[in-house]
Protein backbone atom coordinates (compact mmCIF):
# COMPACT_ATOMS: atom_id res chain seq x y z
CA UNK A 1 0.00 0.00 0.00
CA UNK A 2 1.69 2.77 -0.90
CA UNK A 3 1.14 6.72 0.98
CA UNK A 4 2.99 9.68 -0.10
CA UNK A 5 2.42 12.30 1.41
CA UNK A 6 3.42 15.96 1.35
CA UNK A 7 2.25 18.10 4.71
CA UNK A 8 2.28 20.50 2.54
CA UNK A 9 -1.79 20.81 1.58
CA UNK A 10 -0.92 21.51 -2.02
CA UNK A 11 1.03 18.40 -2.26
CA UNK A 12 -1.32 16.43 -0.73
CA UNK A 13 -3.36 15.61 -3.60
CA UNK A 14 -0.76 13.26 -5.55
CA UNK A 15 -1.47 11.23 -2.16
CA UNK A 16 -4.78 9.36 -2.97
CA UNK A 17 -4.10 8.74 -6.42
CA UNK A 18 -1.08 7.19 -5.45
CA UNK A 19 -2.67 5.17 -2.48
CA UNK A 20 -5.45 3.74 -4.77
CA UNK A 21 -3.01 2.92 -7.45
CA UNK A 22 -1.27 0.58 -5.09
CA UNK A 23 -4.56 -0.80 -3.43
CA UNK A 24 -5.44 -2.30 -7.22
CA UNK A 25 -2.14 -3.46 -7.76
CA UNK A 26 -2.78 -5.19 -4.55
CA UNK A 27 0.20 -3.95 -2.71
CA UNK A 28 -0.76 -3.80 0.55
CA UNK A 29 1.36 -4.31 4.28
CA UNK A 30 1.39 -4.77 7.88
CA UNK A 31 0.15 -2.92 10.65
CA UNK A 32 1.58 -3.30 13.93
CA UNK A 33 0.87 -1.08 16.80
CA UNK A 34 -1.35 1.23 15.56
CA UNK A 35 -4.82 0.64 14.33
CA UNK A 36 -4.31 -0.83 10.35
CA UNK A 37 -3.84 1.78 8.30
CA UNK A 38 -2.91 5.07 11.03
CA UNK A 39 0.37 6.13 11.09
CA UNK A 40 2.74 9.26 13.07
CA UNK A 41 4.57 10.81 10.91
CA UNK A 42 6.73 12.46 14.03
CA UNK A 43 8.08 9.11 15.11
CA UNK A 44 7.92 7.02 11.69
CA UNK A 45 5.46 4.58 13.71
CA UNK A 46 3.14 2.51 10.88
CA UNK A 47 5.43 3.66 8.55
CA UNK A 48 7.63 1.83 6.15
CA UNK A 49 10.47 3.51 4.12
CA UNK A 50 11.74 1.88 0.68
CA UNK A 51 15.25 0.83 1.21
CA UNK A 52 15.88 1.48 -2.45
CA UNK A 53 14.27 5.03 -2.84
CA UNK A 54 13.06 6.02 0.91
CA UNK A 55 9.44 6.57 -0.12
CA UNK A 56 7.75 6.46 2.46
CA UNK A 57 4.41 3.77 2.73
CA UNK A 58 2.33 3.09 5.26
CA UNK A 59 2.35 -0.55 6.71
CA UNK A 60 -0.48 -2.63 5.77
CA UNK A 61 -1.25 -6.44 6.42
CA UNK A 62 -1.04 -8.40 3.52
CA UNK A 63 -2.32 -11.66 2.75
CA UNK A 64 -0.28 -14.90 1.45
CA UNK A 65 0.50 -14.26 -2.17
CA UNK A 66 0.30 -10.66 -2.33
CA UNK A 67 3.73 -8.63 -3.06
CA UNK A 68 4.01 -5.17 -2.20
CA UNK A 69 6.06 -3.45 -4.30
CA UNK A 70 7.50 0.12 -3.70
CA UNK A 71 5.13 3.10 -5.71
CA UNK A 72 8.53 4.90 -7.21
CA UNK A 73 11.03 1.76 -8.18
CA UNK A 74 8.90 -0.76 -7.96
CA UNK A 75 11.79 -2.81 -5.30
CA UNK A 76 9.70 -5.73 -3.30
CA UNK A 77 8.93 -4.45 -0.50
CA UNK A 78 6.97 -7.93 1.04
CA UNK A 79 5.63 -11.31 -0.20
CA UNK A 80 4.24 -13.33 2.67
CA UNK A 81 3.88 -17.12 1.41
CA UNK A 82 1.85 -19.62 2.91
CA UNK A 83 4.07 -21.92 5.57
CA UNK A 84 6.72 -20.19 4.24
CA UNK A 85 8.68 -20.34 7.49
CA UNK A 86 8.33 -24.07 7.77
CA UNK A 87 9.49 -24.62 4.30
CA UNK A 88 12.67 -22.70 4.84
CA UNK A 89 13.78 -23.87 7.82
CA UNK A 90 13.18 -27.50 6.41
CA UNK A 91 15.26 -26.51 3.89
CA UNK A 92 17.45 -25.17 5.52
CA UNK A 93 18.23 -28.02 7.80
CA UNK A 94 18.24 -29.78 4.56
CA UNK A 95 21.15 -27.82 3.70
CA UNK A 96 23.10 -28.27 6.46
CA UNK A 97 23.26 -32.00 6.19
CA UNK A 98 23.95 -32.08 2.65
CA UNK A 99 26.87 -29.85 3.39
CA UNK A 100 27.63 -32.03 6.13
CA UNK A 101 28.06 -34.65 3.09
CA UNK A 102 29.80 -32.77 0.84
CA UNK A 103 32.68 -31.67 2.94
CA UNK A 104 33.29 -35.18 3.86
CA UNK A 105 32.70 -37.24 0.86
CA UNK A 106 35.10 -37.36 -1.78
CA UNK A 107 34.17 -34.05 -3.92
CA UNK A 108 36.25 -34.69 -7.53
CA UNK A 109 38.47 -37.73 -9.02
CA UNK A 110 40.74 -37.18 -11.88
CA UNK A 111 42.93 -40.41 -13.07
CA UNK A 112 45.66 -40.01 -16.46
CA UNK A 113 48.40 -42.42 -17.39
CA UNK A 114 48.27 -44.48 -14.27
CA UNK A 115 48.59 -41.19 -12.21
CA UNK A 116 45.35 -40.75 -9.89
CA UNK A 117 44.26 -37.56 -7.63
CA UNK A 118 41.26 -37.18 -5.53
CA UNK A 119 40.24 -34.29 -3.38
CA UNK A 120 37.38 -33.40 -0.70
CA UNK A 121 36.26 -29.97 -0.54
CA UNK A 122 38.25 -28.82 2.26
CA UNK A 123 41.23 -30.07 -0.41
CA UNK A 124 40.11 -27.77 -2.61
CA UNK A 125 40.25 -24.94 -0.16
CA UNK A 126 43.89 -26.51 1.13
CA UNK A 127 45.04 -25.48 -2.79
CA UNK A 128 46.14 -21.58 -1.21
CA UNK A 129 47.86 -22.89 1.85
CA UNK A 130 51.27 -22.27 0.42
CA UNK A 131 52.90 -19.49 2.36
CA UNK A 132 51.10 -16.16 2.18
CA UNK A 133 48.28 -17.31 0.07
CA UNK A 134 46.53 -18.95 3.48
CA UNK A 135 44.37 -15.87 3.82
CA UNK A 136 43.09 -17.00 1.17
CA UNK A 137 42.43 -20.48 2.15
CA UNK A 138 40.27 -19.33 4.89
CA UNK A 139 38.51 -17.18 2.53
CA UNK A 140 37.87 -19.94 0.53
CA UNK A 141 36.50 -21.66 3.18
CA UNK A 142 33.96 -19.19 5.06
CA UNK A 143 32.59 -18.59 1.23
CA UNK A 144 31.51 -21.77 0.19
CA UNK A 145 31.03 -23.87 3.60
CA UNK A 146 31.08 -22.03 6.93
CA UNK A 147 28.74 -19.19 5.48
CA UNK A 148 26.02 -21.28 3.85
CA UNK A 149 25.48 -23.14 7.07
CA UNK A 150 25.72 -20.30 9.23
CA UNK A 151 23.05 -18.88 7.24
CA UNK A 152 21.23 -21.91 7.41
CA UNK A 153 21.58 -22.45 11.14
CA UNK A 154 20.64 -18.79 11.85
CA UNK A 155 17.43 -19.12 9.75
CA UNK A 156 16.53 -22.26 11.74
CA UNK A 157 17.05 -20.09 14.77
CA UNK A 158 14.83 -17.41 13.51
CA UNK A 159 12.10 -18.86 12.22
CA UNK A 160 12.42 -22.35 13.97
CA UNK A 161 9.87 -20.79 16.98
CA UNK A 162 7.58 -19.12 14.53
CA UNK A 163 7.21 -21.77 12.54
CA UNK A 164 5.35 -23.85 15.79
CA UNK A 165 3.67 -20.88 16.60
CA UNK A 166 5.58 -19.80 19.40
CA UNK A 167 7.68 -16.28 20.41
CA UNK A 168 10.85 -16.10 18.54
CA UNK A 169 14.00 -17.19 20.10
CA UNK A 170 15.90 -14.29 22.08
CA UNK A 171 18.21 -13.29 19.93
CA UNK A 172 16.01 -14.05 17.06
CA UNK A 173 16.35 -10.12 15.41
CA UNK A 174 20.14 -10.44 15.37
CA UNK A 175 20.78 -13.62 14.36
CA UNK A 176 18.35 -12.34 11.04
CA UNK A 177 20.10 -9.36 10.55
CA UNK A 178 23.36 -11.52 10.54
CA UNK A 179 22.30 -14.46 8.00
CA UNK A 180 21.22 -10.73 6.20
CA UNK A 181 24.69 -9.52 6.36
CA UNK A 182 25.91 -12.68 5.23
CA UNK A 183 24.28 -13.34 2.20
CA UNK A 184 26.53 -11.88 -0.39
CA UNK A 185 29.34 -13.34 0.99
CA UNK A 186 27.76 -16.80 0.78
CA UNK A 187 29.06 -18.16 -2.56
CA UNK A 188 27.93 -21.88 -2.69
CA UNK A 189 25.95 -21.37 -6.20
CA UNK A 190 29.31 -19.50 -7.50
CA UNK A 191 31.29 -22.37 -6.86
CA UNK A 192 29.34 -25.14 -8.17
CA UNK A 193 29.94 -23.30 -11.11
CA UNK A 194 33.29 -22.57 -10.68
CA UNK A 195 33.37 -26.84 -10.82
CA UNK A 196 31.77 -26.74 -13.88
CA UNK A 197 34.10 -24.22 -15.90
CA UNK A 198 36.98 -26.35 -13.98
CA UNK A 199 35.91 -29.70 -15.11
CA UNK A 200 35.38 -28.39 -19.11
CA UNK A 201 39.19 -27.18 -18.98
CA UNK A 202 40.22 -30.45 -17.30
CA UNK A 203 38.27 -32.48 -19.67
CA UNK A 204 40.59 -32.65 -22.05
CA UNK A 205 43.48 -33.62 -20.25
CA UNK A 206 42.65 -36.70 -18.06
CA UNK A 207 39.41 -38.60 -16.78
CA UNK A 208 37.18 -37.51 -14.56
CA UNK A 209 34.61 -38.85 -12.10
CA UNK A 210 32.03 -36.70 -9.50
CA UNK A 211 32.06 -37.92 -5.97
CA UNK A 212 29.16 -37.74 -4.07
CA UNK A 213 30.32 -35.02 -2.91
CA UNK A 214 29.59 -33.09 -5.85
CA UNK A 215 26.21 -34.38 -6.48
CA UNK A 216 25.72 -33.28 -2.76
CA UNK A 217 26.72 -29.98 -3.58
CA UNK A 218 24.82 -29.68 -6.64
CA UNK A 219 21.74 -30.42 -4.65
CA UNK A 220 22.67 -28.22 -2.08
CA UNK A 221 22.64 -25.41 -4.41
CA UNK A 222 18.86 -26.55 -5.93
CA UNK A 223 17.89 -26.47 -2.03
CA UNK A 224 19.31 -23.15 -1.34
CA UNK A 225 17.08 -21.39 -4.70
CA UNK A 226 13.75 -23.11 -3.58
CA UNK A 227 14.59 -21.66 0.25
CA UNK A 228 15.28 -18.32 -1.38
CA UNK A 229 12.03 -18.33 -3.63
CA UNK A 230 10.67 -18.58 0.07
CA UNK A 231 12.29 -15.94 1.56
CA UNK A 232 11.13 -12.13 2.18
CA UNK A 233 13.34 -10.75 4.58
CA UNK A 234 10.25 -7.16 5.09
CA UNK A 235 8.09 -10.55 5.72
CA UNK A 236 10.38 -11.89 8.46
CA UNK A 237 11.33 -8.76 10.22
CA UNK A 238 7.40 -7.74 10.70
CA UNK A 239 7.02 -11.19 12.03
CA UNK A 240 9.64 -10.74 13.95
CA UNK A 241 7.83 -7.58 15.70
CA UNK A 242 4.35 -8.54 15.38
CA UNK A 243 5.17 -11.85 17.81
CA UNK A 244 7.43 -10.40 20.27
CA UNK A 245 10.77 -9.10 19.64
CA UNK A 246 10.81 -5.81 21.89
CA UNK A 247 11.16 -2.74 19.83
CA UNK A 248 10.02 0.62 21.54
CA UNK A 249 6.38 -0.55 22.71
CA UNK A 250 5.43 -0.46 18.36
CA UNK A 251 4.47 -4.15 18.38
CA UNK A 252 1.12 -4.01 19.95
CA UNK A 253 -1.33 -6.34 17.99
CA UNK A 254 -3.85 -3.84 16.03
CA UNK A 255 -7.58 -4.01 16.70
CA UNK A 256 -8.32 -6.21 13.30
CA UNK A 257 -5.89 -8.69 14.71
CA UNK A 258 -6.61 -8.68 18.34
CA UNK A 259 -9.49 -10.80 18.10
CA UNK A 260 -7.56 -13.86 16.55
CA UNK A 261 -5.26 -15.72 17.83
CA UNK A 262 -2.80 -14.28 18.93
CA UNK A 263 -0.32 -16.84 16.99
CA UNK A 264 -1.78 -16.65 14.04
CA UNK A 265 -0.29 -14.37 11.20
CA UNK A 266 -2.56 -12.96 8.79
CA UNK A 267 -6.43 -13.61 9.56
CA UNK A 268 -7.99 -14.21 6.54
CA UNK A 269 -10.71 -12.01 6.73
CA UNK A 270 -9.07 -8.58 7.97
CA UNK A 271 -6.81 -8.08 4.74
CA UNK A 272 -8.37 -7.56 1.86
CA UNK A 273 -11.80 -5.93 3.77
CA UNK A 274 -9.72 -3.70 5.49
CA UNK A 275 -7.40 -2.12 2.97
CA UNK A 276 -10.23 -1.76 0.88
CA UNK A 277 -11.68 0.14 3.69
CA UNK A 278 -8.69 2.21 4.41
CA UNK A 279 -8.11 3.55 1.17
CA UNK A 280 -12.23 4.31 0.82
CA UNK A 281 -11.64 6.43 4.05
CA UNK A 282 -8.56 7.85 2.90
CA UNK A 283 -9.02 9.23 -0.78
CA UNK B 1 1.09 6.78 24.09
CA UNK B 2 1.88 7.47 20.36
CA UNK B 3 -2.09 6.34 19.32
CA UNK B 4 -3.52 10.19 19.84
CA UNK B 5 -0.43 11.85 17.86
CA UNK B 6 -1.02 9.35 14.77
CA UNK B 7 -4.62 9.84 14.79
CA UNK B 8 -4.07 13.24 14.59
CA UNK B 9 -1.31 12.81 11.72
CA UNK B 10 -3.93 10.44 10.11
CA UNK B 11 -6.69 12.84 9.98
CA UNK B 12 -4.78 15.60 8.94
CA UNK B 13 -4.00 13.88 5.71
CA UNK B 14 -7.25 12.86 5.03
CA UNK B 15 -8.88 15.97 4.98
CA UNK B 16 -5.90 17.16 2.68
CA UNK B 17 -6.06 14.53 0.20
CA UNK B 18 -10.43 14.24 -0.49
CA UNK B 19 -10.06 18.19 -0.84
CA UNK B 20 -7.73 17.51 -4.04
CA UNK B 21 -8.28 13.96 -4.67
CA UNK B 22 -10.66 13.60 -7.96
CA UNK B 23 -8.42 15.60 -9.94
CA UNK B 24 -5.95 12.77 -9.80
CA UNK B 25 -8.14 9.52 -9.25
CA UNK B 26 -8.37 8.48 -12.66
CA UNK B 27 -4.86 8.33 -14.34
CA UNK B 28 -3.20 5.25 -12.84
CA UNK B 29 0.68 6.57 -13.88
CA UNK B 30 -0.07 9.96 -12.47
CA UNK B 31 1.87 8.26 -9.18
CA UNK B 32 4.38 7.24 -10.77
CA UNK B 33 5.67 10.70 -11.60
CA UNK B 34 3.63 12.47 -8.86
CA UNK B 35 6.10 13.90 -6.02
CA UNK B 36 6.74 11.81 -3.64
CA UNK B 37 7.14 12.13 0.42
CA UNK B 38 10.31 10.37 1.15
CA UNK B 39 11.17 9.35 4.95
CA UNK B 40 14.16 12.17 4.48
CA UNK B 41 11.57 14.84 3.53
CA UNK B 42 9.91 13.76 6.61
CA UNK B 43 12.39 14.68 8.46
CA UNK B 44 12.60 11.01 9.11
CA UNK B 45 15.13 8.29 8.93
CA UNK B 46 14.40 4.84 7.08
CA UNK B 47 16.58 1.61 7.97
CA UNK B 48 18.11 0.20 4.65
CA UNK B 49 18.15 -2.85 6.33
CA UNK B 50 14.46 -3.41 7.25
CA UNK B 51 12.46 -0.67 6.72
CA UNK B 52 11.33 0.82 9.87
CA UNK B 53 11.08 4.48 10.38
CA UNK B 54 12.43 6.77 13.20
CA UNK B 55 12.80 10.07 13.74
CA UNK B 56 15.84 12.00 12.09
CA UNK B 57 18.96 11.47 14.49
CA UNK B 58 17.75 7.83 15.44
CA UNK B 59 20.73 6.21 14.96
CA UNK B 60 20.60 2.43 15.25
CA UNK B 61 17.34 0.70 14.29
CA UNK B 62 15.68 -0.39 17.32
CA UNK B 63 13.92 -3.86 15.17
CA UNK B 64 16.54 -4.75 13.31
CA UNK B 65 19.80 -3.14 14.73
CA UNK B 66 21.72 -1.59 11.89
CA UNK B 67 22.95 1.65 11.93
CA UNK B 68 20.53 4.35 10.57
CA UNK B 69 22.10 7.24 8.14
CA UNK B 70 20.20 9.73 6.49
CA UNK B 71 20.67 9.75 2.72
CA UNK B 72 23.44 12.13 2.26
CA UNK B 73 27.24 12.13 0.12
CA UNK B 74 28.44 11.66 3.07
CA UNK B 75 28.43 8.00 1.98
CA UNK B 76 29.85 8.16 -0.96
CA UNK B 77 33.27 8.86 0.38
CA UNK B 78 33.48 4.80 1.47
CA UNK B 79 31.96 3.91 -2.00
CA UNK B 80 35.40 5.39 -3.67
CA UNK B 81 37.92 4.43 -1.16
CA UNK B 82 36.75 0.21 -1.50
CA UNK B 83 36.32 0.92 -5.76
CA UNK B 84 40.45 2.27 -5.59
CA UNK B 85 41.00 -0.36 -3.50
CA UNK B 86 39.46 -2.47 -6.00
CA UNK B 87 41.35 -1.00 -8.76
CA UNK B 88 44.72 -1.32 -7.12
CA UNK B 89 44.35 -5.13 -6.58
CA UNK B 90 43.14 -5.54 -10.04
CA UNK B 91 46.12 -4.35 -11.66
CA UNK B 92 48.59 -7.22 -10.33
CA UNK B 93 45.57 -10.24 -10.40
CA UNK B 94 46.38 -8.79 -14.28
CA UNK B 95 50.07 -8.53 -14.76
CA UNK B 96 50.36 -11.85 -11.89
CA UNK B 97 49.95 -15.40 -13.23
CA UNK B 98 47.12 -16.96 -12.27
CA UNK B 99 48.06 -20.42 -12.58
CA UNK B 100 51.13 -22.19 -13.09
CA UNK B 101 50.77 -25.27 -15.10
CA UNK B 102 53.97 -28.02 -14.90
CA UNK B 103 53.33 -30.75 -17.45
CA UNK B 104 55.48 -33.58 -18.65
CA UNK B 105 57.79 -34.37 -15.78
CA UNK B 106 59.12 -30.93 -16.60
CA UNK B 107 60.80 -31.40 -19.60
CA UNK B 108 57.25 -30.22 -21.62
CA UNK B 109 56.76 -27.37 -19.94
CA UNK B 110 56.18 -25.15 -17.29
CA UNK B 111 53.95 -22.40 -17.65
CA UNK B 112 52.44 -19.75 -15.94
CA UNK B 113 49.22 -18.49 -17.26
CA UNK B 114 48.01 -14.75 -17.00
CA UNK B 115 43.76 -14.28 -16.88
CA UNK B 116 44.18 -13.32 -20.83
CA UNK B 117 46.77 -15.84 -20.91
CA UNK B 118 44.39 -18.44 -20.09
CA UNK B 119 41.66 -17.27 -22.28
CA UNK B 120 44.32 -17.24 -25.03
CA UNK B 121 45.17 -20.93 -24.74
CA UNK B 122 41.51 -21.86 -24.45
CA UNK B 123 40.89 -20.26 -27.89
CA UNK B 124 44.25 -21.92 -29.02
CA UNK B 125 42.58 -25.26 -27.98
CA UNK B 126 39.08 -24.50 -29.52
CA UNK B 127 36.87 -24.27 -25.89
CA UNK B 128 35.56 -20.70 -27.48
CA UNK B 129 32.49 -21.09 -25.66
CA UNK B 130 34.45 -21.29 -22.06
CA UNK B 131 37.05 -18.95 -23.41
CA UNK B 132 34.10 -16.43 -24.13
CA UNK B 133 32.61 -17.29 -20.72
CA UNK B 134 36.18 -16.80 -18.85
CA UNK B 135 36.61 -13.55 -21.13
CA UNK B 136 33.26 -11.92 -20.28
CA UNK B 137 33.62 -12.91 -16.20
CA UNK B 138 36.80 -12.14 -15.51
CA UNK B 139 37.81 -9.10 -17.50
CA UNK B 140 34.71 -7.74 -19.12
CA UNK B 141 32.85 -7.60 -15.75
CA UNK B 142 35.19 -6.00 -13.75
CA UNK B 143 35.66 -3.20 -15.81
CA UNK B 144 32.28 -2.53 -16.36
CA UNK B 145 31.53 -2.95 -12.23
CA UNK B 146 34.35 -0.45 -12.13
CA UNK B 147 32.97 1.81 -14.69
CA UNK B 148 29.55 1.43 -13.41
CA UNK B 149 30.32 2.28 -9.40
CA UNK B 150 32.05 5.18 -10.49
CA UNK B 151 29.33 6.56 -12.70
CA UNK B 152 26.71 6.14 -10.26
CA UNK B 153 29.01 7.96 -7.32
CA UNK B 154 29.20 10.41 -9.45
CA UNK B 155 25.67 11.40 -10.26
CA UNK B 156 24.43 10.61 -7.38
CA UNK B 157 22.42 13.13 -5.89
CA UNK B 158 22.21 15.00 -9.30
CA UNK B 159 19.00 15.76 -10.84
CA UNK B 160 17.67 13.38 -12.86
CA UNK B 161 14.27 12.50 -14.57
CA UNK B 162 12.16 9.47 -13.23
CA UNK B 163 13.30 7.48 -16.49
CA UNK B 164 17.27 8.27 -15.55
CA UNK B 165 16.86 7.19 -11.90
CA UNK B 166 15.13 3.85 -12.99
CA UNK B 167 18.24 3.33 -15.43
CA UNK B 168 20.54 3.64 -12.19
CA UNK B 169 18.69 1.98 -10.16
CA UNK B 170 18.80 -0.97 -12.69
CA UNK B 171 22.77 -0.45 -13.07
CA UNK B 172 22.92 -0.72 -9.48
CA UNK B 173 21.05 -4.09 -8.89
CA UNK B 174 22.63 -5.51 -11.60
CA UNK B 175 26.08 -4.59 -10.26
CA UNK B 176 25.08 -5.75 -7.17
CA UNK B 177 23.76 -8.69 -8.28
CA UNK B 178 27.01 -9.92 -10.68
CA UNK B 179 29.54 -8.75 -7.84
CA UNK B 180 30.09 -11.75 -6.36
CA UNK B 181 29.94 -14.21 -9.84
CA UNK B 182 33.42 -12.46 -10.78
CA UNK B 183 35.03 -14.79 -7.24
CA UNK B 184 34.14 -17.69 -9.98
CA UNK B 185 38.02 -17.50 -11.39
CA UNK B 186 39.26 -17.74 -7.71
CA UNK B 187 37.01 -20.74 -7.24
CA UNK B 188 37.93 -22.40 -10.86
CA UNK B 189 41.87 -21.79 -9.97
CA UNK B 190 41.41 -23.50 -6.13
CA UNK B 191 39.51 -26.48 -7.96
CA UNK B 192 42.09 -26.82 -11.06
CA UNK B 193 45.23 -26.33 -8.33
CA UNK B 194 43.94 -29.20 -5.83
CA UNK B 195 42.97 -31.42 -8.58
CA UNK B 196 45.34 -31.75 -11.19
CA UNK B 197 47.75 -33.07 -8.98
CA UNK B 198 48.97 -35.65 -11.39
CA UNK B 199 52.98 -36.23 -10.36
CA UNK B 200 54.62 -36.32 -13.59
CA UNK B 201 52.45 -36.03 -15.39
CA UNK B 202 50.85 -32.59 -15.15
CA UNK B 203 50.28 -30.19 -11.85
CA UNK B 204 48.62 -27.10 -11.41
CA UNK B 205 49.69 -24.82 -8.49
CA UNK B 206 47.92 -21.36 -7.47
CA UNK B 207 49.23 -17.79 -8.69
CA UNK B 208 49.73 -14.82 -6.59
CA UNK B 209 47.22 -13.12 -8.83
CA UNK B 210 44.47 -15.64 -7.58
CA UNK B 211 44.78 -13.55 -4.40
CA UNK B 212 44.71 -10.06 -5.74
CA UNK B 213 41.53 -10.97 -8.03
CA UNK B 214 40.06 -11.90 -4.77
CA UNK B 215 40.84 -8.94 -2.99
CA UNK B 216 39.17 -6.68 -5.92
CA UNK B 217 35.93 -8.99 -6.45
CA UNK B 218 35.75 -8.36 -2.53
CA UNK B 219 36.64 -4.69 -2.33
CA UNK B 220 34.07 -4.01 -5.37
CA UNK B 221 31.79 -6.15 -3.52
CA UNK B 222 31.82 -4.08 -0.44
CA UNK B 223 32.39 -0.92 -2.58
CA UNK B 224 28.48 -1.35 -4.81
CA UNK B 225 27.23 -2.54 -1.02
CA UNK B 226 28.31 1.18 0.70
CA UNK B 227 26.32 2.73 -2.35
CA UNK B 228 23.33 3.99 -0.94
CA UNK B 229 20.61 3.91 -3.74
CA UNK B 230 18.47 6.28 -1.92
CA UNK B 231 21.07 8.72 -3.39
CA UNK B 232 19.58 8.42 -6.67
CA UNK B 233 16.42 9.45 -6.17
CA UNK B 234 17.10 12.43 -4.19
CA UNK B 235 18.09 14.64 -7.56
CA UNK B 236 14.60 13.96 -8.46
CA UNK B 237 12.81 17.43 -10.45
CA UNK B 238 11.39 18.44 -6.96
CA UNK B 239 14.52 19.12 -5.31
CA UNK B 240 14.78 22.64 -5.64
CA UNK B 241 11.70 23.25 -4.01
CA UNK B 242 12.75 21.58 -0.39
CA UNK B 243 14.81 18.55 -0.56
CA UNK B 244 17.13 19.03 2.26
CA UNK B 245 15.06 19.13 5.38
CA UNK B 246 16.21 21.77 7.93
CA UNK B 247 19.18 20.07 10.42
Amino acid sequence: MGMSQFRQPARAAASAAMARTCAAAGAVYVGAMLIEGQYDLTTGAGLLACPRCDALHIEEELLSGEVARCVRCNTVLARPREGAFTRIVALSLTQVVLMIAATFFPFLQISRMGFGNDTSLFGVALAFSHGWMIPLTVAVIVFIVALPVMRALLLVYTLMPMAMGRRPARYAAPAFRASEIMRPWSMAEIFIIGTAVALVKVGGLASLHMGPAFWAFCALILVGLASRIYTSSATIWDALEDQGVRTDGREVVPASRAEATSAGRVPAASGGASVGASVGARG
Amino acid sequence: MNRPAAAAAAGHVAGHSSGHAPGHAGGGDVADHAPLLTAHRANLVGCRSCGRVWPSGHEICDRCGATLHPPDRKGLQAVWAWLAAGLICYVPANLMPMLKTETFAGIGASAEATILGGVIELIHYGNYGVAAIVFVASVIVPLIKFGAIAWLAVVAGRPATHEAAHTRLKVFEVIEFIGRWSMIDVFVVAILSALVQLGFVASIHPGPAAVCFALSVAFTMVSAQSFDPRLIWRGLPLRGRKDRTPG
